[in-house]
């Protein structure tokens, strides 16, 4: 790759170069370990014991016959660890094990560690729980109504929380425009579903003066390790110095994984109740329970227009189904205000939003976390307008783009913006122009677009510690190791960080080793969500990088017989670029530092075999060279040998917070939604429509993502293409079922994840639009584009029947009642003269493992029975 | 449940272990033989990720018992290397971006390695109905099949160099 090129001392010669992981051999050969593969001496299996209520208090837990069945070490209640925690210093209303009441269908009530799954599984039978039924709340709308019976004290009405935001003037916005559009638009509740099942092995070990249980080490499958610290430290009332948390390789996060989830301090009570290491791996009906996933979302929508399609004013009126637990619903509510107005230049937005509580699993921080669904609902909006004042899409979003460098009107510092060159790329090659309303009947092209944060430039836990900090050492023979806090989780953020030190050192990408996301050994960095490695780890290793460069450069400068500055450091060597300066010295033909690249073959970084004989070599290669006197040029080796010689030791460490100006304005609420750099996209989605089925099927999706710089393209590529297909799966198939707070669908058959027969050919295009505060220019790539995807989809099945889909996923069913209030038809009742109790729709299969046939027992005061209940799938 | 001495054959070399009648494939795999490349992603065979090989076939080992592998050579993704270095297909899923957080890699490798063995030359939508058994949340497929094609390629670059 690199080599065929040629050489040169100006652009880069590691980022924007095709890169497989760092880590890709221990995955594709199954090395690699994840939580779950791990086992360490004594372990034992933890299992949880889980409500089957959505609302109950406990009135008593007789876990004794349990206790005593022969293999069980501990069984471990609420009672064991009673502190309240949650991701969010203002929404510490979770206990790992519930203490008073169950708040869902899946809640956690106790846990047994045995020594087999089986006895387990059998001690679980015998625990003996008697609750008492309350009321139940499963629809947002219904569940603000309430007056008593709260899910949570100090939550009136279950209410979470409600921002009230207006900027500029959104009702004179309205009295001035030519075309107002108001609608609701719902997207229904979505989940992470990453391959890997969520697992935690908790160990601790022996303090060796008193013999009693000393530090923890905590292997997890987790996005935030250092949160995990801290929330441990927290509910096991343990400093912080005294927990390690480590971890391995993570199967997928998307979100799930980006706070604390209830096993992971499960495992460690267990294992301290137990005095032996216990491991939890999640069954996939446990993940689903876990959740954590996108909110079901109601959207009232106003927007207001000139006639030529610039808009003057926004107003949305949000509503979110939070689940039974605060989880990040406060960030995820202002999300959806705070990146609703600020793709396009709107000078007039209002904003309410209300975050929910409900009987069912907690919602959380999922990929493009609180933007999507208003994003889904504002670019269906703009298609609806566009087709009313007869306007091209495309027209319309050019004509109302930023200007940047700008400040939105809700105070977001934008300094690059690539959405008008997206737009560009994906017009063109979908040959919008030609095609779009042209293809006939039951075909069609959509465009959407969107935008997401770099990372928050406000951390949840507010402190002026810096966001990452990352150290490096350099071994003698020329080994770069980078001790990072970033995780790692499929994302490539390992490979990210090697790339970004090899090109500041100018060395072989195969110098250097990431030591990462270690407690113990690695820097604090918050971990990986709100799409911020890159920006910010990114930033924190090219600091790093910088002062080991600039103290390889002072030594290697004094036997170089040159200034620090003219030495620039490329492909493992490190050459003086500035010969003309030195023209009255001694030494032969002066050449310079590109011809010295081009002749030169000296190894380029240790392979792995030969690399004795590499090392022979180049000690007596160095040991000539020492004798030659002054040179042009050092090899990385000799110039990290000098370094060392010199300092003593070569280490470094960067750190990295956003500027000042990008933390956001000061009203409440004006914490979330500041990022140091935002992302761009923008797609068109070509589909056709059978209108016999309602099946809708995507044949192409174009996909424009300005992220910056592209650090390693495959990793970018990979990053849209996940991102689409992920939007495209919640645009199409995806949702959670509900029945009266019971998860229908837990499983990867009935929660339908597109197969690879289901995908379509997605096109990435890169947009580089050089952000000045970003590493190299990069911004974030892995989360901005899901959220254009399913507006695309809705407006290219406009484009191709002409029926507005404004309740997501466009399932046949809803693409079938679409088809038939547009001929005016009947509306098609599938469950039409069946019972009544019986499920509602095709997929409902009967309900969970442990649920073994009987329907939940209902409070009488239940609004599911008392009939002021809403369906739980919610009408278009 | 008692348990019964069974004896498997993994990647070329036989084991003997006592198991309970009920073991699963997958477990004895991950617990006694300590093979953890093979990946359990589901409680319902959907997904694929704890493909292995038995008797050159694709099987979810999640859904078979130990004890019915008997006298079958079972490959799993450990088997897959070759001479301690990587399979084609390896290299390409890395090389391509075939494998973001891995943890399907191992049994789309399994399921792809079947495929071109009895379909060396497959079309875009043989690929596509091959892997349509195994899930992954990542990378919406598409850089696999590049990685596939790649993997075809190099393979017949390595025939024609060895002729
Ligand atoms: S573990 Fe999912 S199919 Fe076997
Ligand atoms: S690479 Fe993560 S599930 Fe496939």
């Amino acid at each position: 790759m690199a080599n065929e090129e040629r050489p040169t001392t100006t652009g880069f010669s590691v980022i924007g170069k095709r890169t497989a992981m760092v880590d890709a051999a221990e995955k594709t050969t199954g090395a690699g370990k994840y939580t779950d593969d791990l086992s360490v001496p004594g372990m034992l299996v933890g299992k949880i014991l889980h409500s089957p209520y959505p609302h109950a208090r406990i009135k008593r837990i007789d876990a004794s016959k349990a206790q005593a069945l022969e293999g069980v070490s501990a069984v471990v209640t609420g009672e064991d660890a009673p502190v309240t925690y949650g991701i969010l210093p203002i929404g510490h209303d979770e206990h790992a094990l519930a203490v008073d009441k169950v708040r869902y269908v899946g809640d956690n009530v106790a846990c047994v560690a045995a020594e087999t799954e089986a006895i387990a599984e059998q001690a679980l039978e015998l625990i003996d729980v008697e609750y008492e039924l309350l009321p139940a709340w499963f629809d947002p709308e219904q569940s603000m109504k309430a007056e008593a019976e709260f899910i949570h004290e100090g939550r009136p009405h279950n209410i979470e929380k409600e921002y009230h935001h207006v900027f500029g003037d959104p009702e004179k916005g309205f009295a001035e425009s030519d075309y107002v559009h108001e609608a609701r638009y719902i997207a229904n509740e979505v989940t992470h579903a990453a391959m890997e099942p969520h697992s935690t092995l908790a160990s601790f070990e022996l303090d060796p003066h008193t013999g009693k249980l000393g530090r923890l080490t905590v292997w997890s499958s987790t996005q935030v390790p250092y949160y995990l610290q801290h929330k441990l430290s927290l509910v096991l009332e343990m400093p912080m110095a005294q927990i390690r948390v480590i971890k391995p390789l993570v199967g997928g996060g998307f979100g799930g994984k980006s706070e604390v989830i209830p096993l992971e301090i499960i495992a460690a009570i267990a294992a301290r109740a137990a005095k032996r290491p216990v491991k939890i791996t999640y069954t996939r009906e446990e993940v689903f329970w876990a959740h954590r996933g996108r909110p079901r979302t109601i959207v009232d929508l106003k927007t207001g227009v000139k006639k030529d399609g610039r808009i003057v004013a926004v107003r949305a009126r949000v509503v979110q189904d939070g689940g039974a637990y605060c989880s990040y619903g406060p960030v995820t509510i202002l999300y959806s205000g705070a990146l609703l107005g600020a793709i396009y230049d709107i000078p007039n937005v209002g904003y309410d939003g209300y975050r929910v509580l409900t009987n069912k699993p907690a919602c959380g921080a999922m990929r493009g976390h609180g933007t999507v669904n208003v994003r889904f609902a504002f670019e269906s909006q703009l298609d609806e307008i566009c087709a009313a004042l007869k306007l091209d899409p495309k027209e319309v979003r050019q004509k109302n783009f930023l200007k940047p460098p700008c400040i939105t009107v809700n105070n977001l510092r934008v300094l690059s913006y690539g959405l008008p060159d997206c737009v560009q790329k994906v017009a063109a090659a979908s040959r919008w122009k030609e095609r779009r309303g042209k293809l006939g009947r039951g075909r069609g092209l959509g465009m959407g677009c969107s935008h997401y944060v770099s990372g928050a430039a406000n951390s949840i836990i507010r402190s002026d510690m810096p966001h990452s900090t990352v150290n490096i050492k350099v071994d003698r023979d020329g080994g770069v190791v980078v001790y990072t806090g970033a995780s790692e989780i499929g994302q490539g953020s390992d490979t990210m960080t090697a790339q970004v030190a090899a090109e500041v050192l100018g060395c072989a990408l195969s110098r250097v080793r990431v030591v990462a996301a270690d407690t113990d050994l690695t820097p604090i960095d918050i971990g990986s969500y709100s799409s911020r490695v890159t920006m910010m780890a990114g930033n924190a290793t090219l600091r790093a990088a910088e002062e080991i460069r600039k103290q390889i450069a002072s030594a290697a400068a004094r036997k170089m017989n040159c200034a620090p500055e003219d030495l620039v450091f490329r492909e493992d060597k490190v050459l003086n670029n500035n010969l003309g300066a030195r023209a009255l010295s001694p030494a032969k033909e002066h050449r310079n530092a590109a011809e010295i690249l081009e002749t030169t073959d000296a190894p380029r970084g240790p392979s792995v075999s030969g690399r004795v004989e590499g090392q022979i070599l180049r000690g007596s290669l160095q040991q000539k060279r020492k004798e030659e006197g002054p040179k042009d040029w050092m090899t990385f080796e000799e110039a990290v040998v000098a370094a060392i010689d010199f300092h003593g030791a070569l280490t470094g460490t960067g750190s990295y917070a956003p500027s000042l100006d990008a933390r956001g304005g000061k009203f409440k609420g004006a914490g979330v939604g500041p990022s140091p750099a935002y992302s761009y996209s923008a797609q068109v989605a070509e589909v056709s429509v059978d209108e016999e089925t309602g099946e809708v099927t995507v044949h192409k999706v174009w996909a424009a993502h300005d992220c910056g710089r592209a650090l390693n393209p495959v990793s970018v590529e990979g990053q849209i293409i996940g991102s689409v297909w992920m939007g495209l799966g919640q645009a199409l198939q995806e949702e959670m079922v509900w029945k009266d707070g019971m998860l229908m669908n837990p499983g990867l058959l009935e929660y339908r994840s597109p197969s690879s027969v289901e995908s379509p050919e997605i096109e990435p295009f890169i947009v580089e639009s050089i952000d000045p505060e970003g590493p190299f220019g990069a911004k974030e790539c892995s989360e901005g584009s899901l959220a254009a995807t399913i507006p695309a989809i809705a407006n290219a099945i406009y484009d191709a029947v002409g029926i507005r889909l404004r309740e997501a996923p466009f399932t046949p069913e809803r693409v079938l009642a679409a088809l038939r209030a547009q001929k005016n038809a009947k509306k098609l009742n599938l469950t039409e003269g069946v019972d009544p109790t019986s499920p509602a729709r095709f997929r409902e299969h009967g309900g969970a493992l442990w649920f073994r046939g009987k329907g939940p027992q209902r409070h009488p005061r239940d609004p599911a029975i008392t009939g002021q209940q809403g369906s739980a799938g919610g009408d278009d | 449940m008692k348990k019964e001495l069974i004896s498997l054959r993994v990647n070329g070399r036989t084991h003997e272990l006592a198991v309970e009648p009920s073991k699963l494939l997958l477990d004895a795999l991950r617990e006694d033989l300590r093979l953890t490349g093979s990946k359990r992603g589901c409680d319902d065979s959907s997904c694929g990720a704890c493909t292995v090989q038995v008797g050159g076939i694709p099987m979810l080992a999640c859904t078979l018992l130990a004890a019915s592998c008997q006298e079958q050579e079972i490959t799993t993704v450990e088997g897959v290397s070759e001479h301690g270095s990587l399979a084609a297909i390896q290299k390409a899923y890395g090389d391509w971006g075939g494998a973001q957080c891995g943890f399907c890699t191992p049994g789309f490798i399994m399921t792809v390695k079947y495929l071109l063995a009895n379909n060396p030359h497959p079309t875009e939508t043989e690929i596509k109905q091959a892997l349509s058994g195994n899930l992954c949340r990542c990378t919406g497929y598409n850089q696999m099949y590049e990685a596939i094609k790649s993997a075809i390629e190099a393979e017949q670059q390595g025939l024609a160099a060895s002729k």
